[in-house]
């Protein structure tokens, strides 16, 4: 006897296994590279402690209400990000289509910094780590010119990994080592997505948990090593006059709104698979809050493991300048030890101050080691690396770091991907025609024949071109959006009323003063202070070239027009959408205002269409 | 003779004084960090280790030039200080009073140099000959190297995983439609809804593994036709 498979929710649409699924999904598609690589730099710049009180300002009155919007929007109007905004009202169609849009260009230029992850994982097998030694040049006389200068990590990163050419228009050739891992990675997101979410709901277990293990593990390790307390001083010791700097509480408000991957349409997405009855209140509540503490949590060990490498290159200083005193002086071995090196110091620089002159003494400050800030893939390959080569035991610890990761950025790609895949279902002509897996296969195809630009050598410039224009300013232009269409075309009454029936309570004054000024208003201050940043200097970028004289330190080059005019379109192609959309419904209202047997669509409820 | 001998040693010794010294020519520095190399396990510098020195310095020269001229006398160190450094030069047996090359010396010191430092259980880093350059060895690269094993690996796990997922798919798929084309002939046949039972249609059950049972079917002809 046959039995017939289960049959899905009478609509047909796919849902989560559990509610255990949903949350993970969404917090792992929030919590990502940015939480390790930018908050503790964030941190660390802008006061220590003192930075998380515009930090929970900014949570509260901007993060939580508008990620609670996109949950409840998703959960009741049970579309992706594309339909969703068709329905809420034909003219904020360019609202959904943004995301969309904004989604396809993040998805490119991620999955190429997991690439990078996957190189450096897949290099952590060997012994020595090949970032810990520099080769020898061509002779075999001495070490490497560019590997000497710089350091070897550097001279891995650039060189090895990036093979990066001195500007941007000189594009070189594609790496073929990069682009087996690009491979890779777009097979893996594949396997992950291909069915949509009945296959990321499995692998979310493993993507969104694995990572707080390891940061477990990094912390208990971070905290027993030499220098790490200097570290964790020095990040949180507050230092509350940085408050008055505006740029504080605007880096925070950008933190919290891109942390939590808002207006990716990936969030609409995952809540669109719930049954419609759920506490989506709570749930952004949650999410939103895990993310913060996932923030904190990661910023302890990495900064233990930043004042560990600070403390072993001020010690290393110190015995270079000790060596070179007892070389000079032929003293005995172990007579200048750290502690007592300022007393020797003083007491050669009275008795022979020309020797120790000639000696060209460096200046070992431990607060000089520890403003090395740096944020961002500095943070991850150059800086943390060389802290894991001093650790004993560094091919464990580097593969650790890895796959945390990559499993942090994979879980974050998930919801891009998602972004991009469910709108995309809902068409008409696509789902009929075609299977999932062929769609899911034929979007990671495209998407990996796209991103093989940013394989070539020029290619890092690209990506944090991408970054800074892509992924930031049109986020900010539909989150206005999305907030205004809600309260004042959708109405916050009626939208109040389908929360109040999906939730059982009605949304309490603080969603209702948040959702109707405080959140679109902050969102335009933001908006409009970025905008004034971003234009107050022209465009530059910092260039790895090795015949500059100033090398190792990068050169300032500023962009050419061409590369310009890519920056802008970059910036305006999401966001072109919302006008665009509109000004077509409006044409298309006026002519249809005109045939008198024109009926009106009637008015959407959520009610209506889940009953 | 015992006069002439008396005269000479001073002499001797003045003059091998002269020839060994800071910057003499063709003397070398050296300098040994022992408590870095070796930690709690180290020795003092005394008397004996200076005579190993000069032995594997002898050593050396008789393994470079061939010839077994050269004894542990013709070794001068001087100038020997806490921070165990010290000078020393190879004074030629054959000719009275006059320094080995340096040149010499040095290729000496650099065709047996991993044995003079293991015989004081020290490196190259830690038992320094400051004129004297090491050459640098060679990175061991394995034949094909390993990141391309390990991402082989990677990749054929993925690949094995979209294998199956895909074919898995193919077999539901395959299964819904032989079900949805069944219903659809069944409902041809004139019945407009199929009754369900359990979840499974009954004509399903009638058609694909139900069995007859021989007695009820035999009664039906006991009844009347209508």
């Amino acid at each position: 006897l046959s039995v017939p498979p289960e049959i899905p929710k009478e609509d047909g649409r796919p849902k989560w296994d559990n509610k255990l699924q949903y949350i993970l999904s969404c917090i792992g598609f929030a919590v990502g590279l940015g939480n390790v690589w930018r908050f503790p730099y964030l941190c660390q710049i802008h006061g220590g402690g003192a930075f998380l009180i515009p930090y929970f300002i900014a949570l509260l009155f901007e993060g939580i209400p508008l990620l609670h919007l996109e949950l409840a929007l998703g959960q009741c109007l049970r579309k992706g990000s594309i339909g969703a905004w068709n329905t809420i009202s034909p003219y904020l169609g360019g609202v959904g289509l943004g995301s969309w849009m904004v989604s396809v260009l993040v998805s490119l230029y991620y999955n190429t910094v997991l690439t990078w992850v996957m190189w450096y994982f897949i290099n952590s097998f060997q012994e020595p780590l090949p970032w810990s030694v520099c080769p020898l040049n061509e002779n075999r006389t001495g070490l490497n010119e560019e590997c000497y200068e710089s350091t070897a990590v550097n001279y891995f990163w650039y060189r090895k990994t990036l093979n990066i050419t001195p500007d941007v228009t000189e594009s070189g050739t594609l790496q073929w080592w990069l682009i087996l891992c690009l491979a890779t990675c777009w097979a893996i997101v594949y396997l992950c997505t291909i069915r949509g979410i009945e296959t990321t709901g499995k692998a979310i277990y493993i993507t969104a948990i694995f990572p707080y293990l390891v940061l477990t593990i990094f912390l208990i390790h971070g905290l027993t090593l030499p220098g790490a307390t200097d570290g964790l001083a020095y990040l949180f010791t507050p230092n509350l006059s940085t408050l008055k700097n505006p740029r504080v509480w605007l880096d925070a408000a950008t933190q919290i709104f891109f942390s939590l991957s808002l207006a990716f349409g990936g969030l609409i997405a995952f809540s669109s698979y719930n049954p419609p009855k759920n506490d989506c209140e709570k749930d952004a509540v949650t999410v939103a809050l895990v993310n913060s503490m996932t923030s904190l949590y990661a910023s302890i060990p990495v900064f233990s493991v930043l004042g560990f490498k600070a403390t072993t290159g001020y010690w290393d200083c110190l015995d270079r300048n000790i060596i070179s005193i007892i070389n000079e002086f032929d003293l005995p071995e172990e007579s200048i030890m750290r502690q007592n090196y300022t007393a020797w110091i003083s007491l050669l620089n009275s008795s022979y101050p020309e020797k120790i002159a000639g000696l060209k003494l460096k200046s070992c400050d431990l607060q000089e080691f520890l403003d090395q800030s740096v944020s961002g893939t500095g943070l991850a390959f150059i800086i943390f690396t060389q802290a894991i080569i001093l650790m004993p035991g560094s091919q464990a610890w580097a593969i650790l770091f890895f796959i945390m990761l990559f499993s942090l950025g994979l879980s974050s790609m998930f919801g891009n991907i998602e972004g991009v895949f469910t709108p995309l279902l809902e068409l008409q002509i696509i789902s009929k025609s075609i299977p999932k897996e062929l769609l899911s296969g034929i979007i990671c195809l495209s998407c990996f024949l796209i991103a093989l630009c940013f394989t070539l050598a020029s290619g890092s410039y690209w990506i944090d071109i991408f970054d800074s224009y892509a992924g930031s300013l049109p986020l900010l232009v539909i989150a206005f959006f999305e907030v205004i269409g809600v309260a004042y075309v959708y109405k916050i009454k009626r939208f109040s009323k389908d929360v109040k029936w999906m939730t059982g309570r009605k949304p309490n004054f603080y969603w209702q003063i948040t959702w109707r000024f405080i959140s679109p208003l902050l969102l335009l201050i933001v908006f409009v202070a970025f905008v004034t940043l971003q234009i107050q200097k022209p465009p530059s970028y910092a260039a790895w070239n090795p015949k500059y004289e100033g090398f190792p330190m990068k050169e300032e080059r500023v962009y050419p027009p061409w590369v310009l005019a890519i920056c802008v379109l970059l910036a305006l192609l999401p966001c072109v959408f919302v006008p665009l959309v509109a000004l077509f419904h409006l044409i298309k209202q006026m002519r249809r205002s005109k045939d008198p047997s024109f009926v009106p669509p009637e008015v959407f409820s959520c009610q209506g269409a889940n009953s | 003779m015992l006069r002439v001998l008396l005269l000479t040693l001073p002499v001797v010794a003045i003059a091998y004084a002269e020839l060994c010294k800071p910057d003499a020519q063709n003397a070398f520095k050296v300098r040994l960090s022992i408590k870095t190399a070796l930690g709690d396990n180290a020795y003092a510098w005394d008397a004996n280790e200076e005579y190993l020195f000069k032995a594997m310095v002898a050593f050396a020269m008789r393994r470079y030039s061939g010839k077994s001229t050269t004894q542990t006398s013709n070794v001068l160190l001087c100038n020997v200080t806490d921070r165990v450094s010290f000078w020393f030069v190879v004074t030629d047996s054959s000719k009275n009073v006059t320094t080995v090359p340096g040149s010499e010396v040095e290729a000496a010191i650099r065709m047996n140099r991993n044995r003079i430092n293991s015989a004081f259980l020290l490196s190259d880093k830690t038992l320094q000959f400051l004129k004297i350059t090491s050459t640098l060895s060679p990175p061991v690269e394995p034949s094909t190297p390993v990141w391309l094993i390990v991402f082989g690996v990677v990749l054929c796990l993925i690949v094995a995983g979209i294998v199956f997922l895909v074919v898995v798919g193919i077999q539901q798929r395959k299964k819904k439609n032989k079900e949805s084309t069944e219903r659809e002939n069944l409902e041809e046949k004139g019945e407009a809804t199929a009754t369900v039972e359990n979840g499974i249609p009954c004509e399903t059950l009638d058609l694909k593994a139900g069995h007859i049972n021989g007695v009820f079917a035999a009664d039906d002809e006991r009844f009347t036709s209508l």
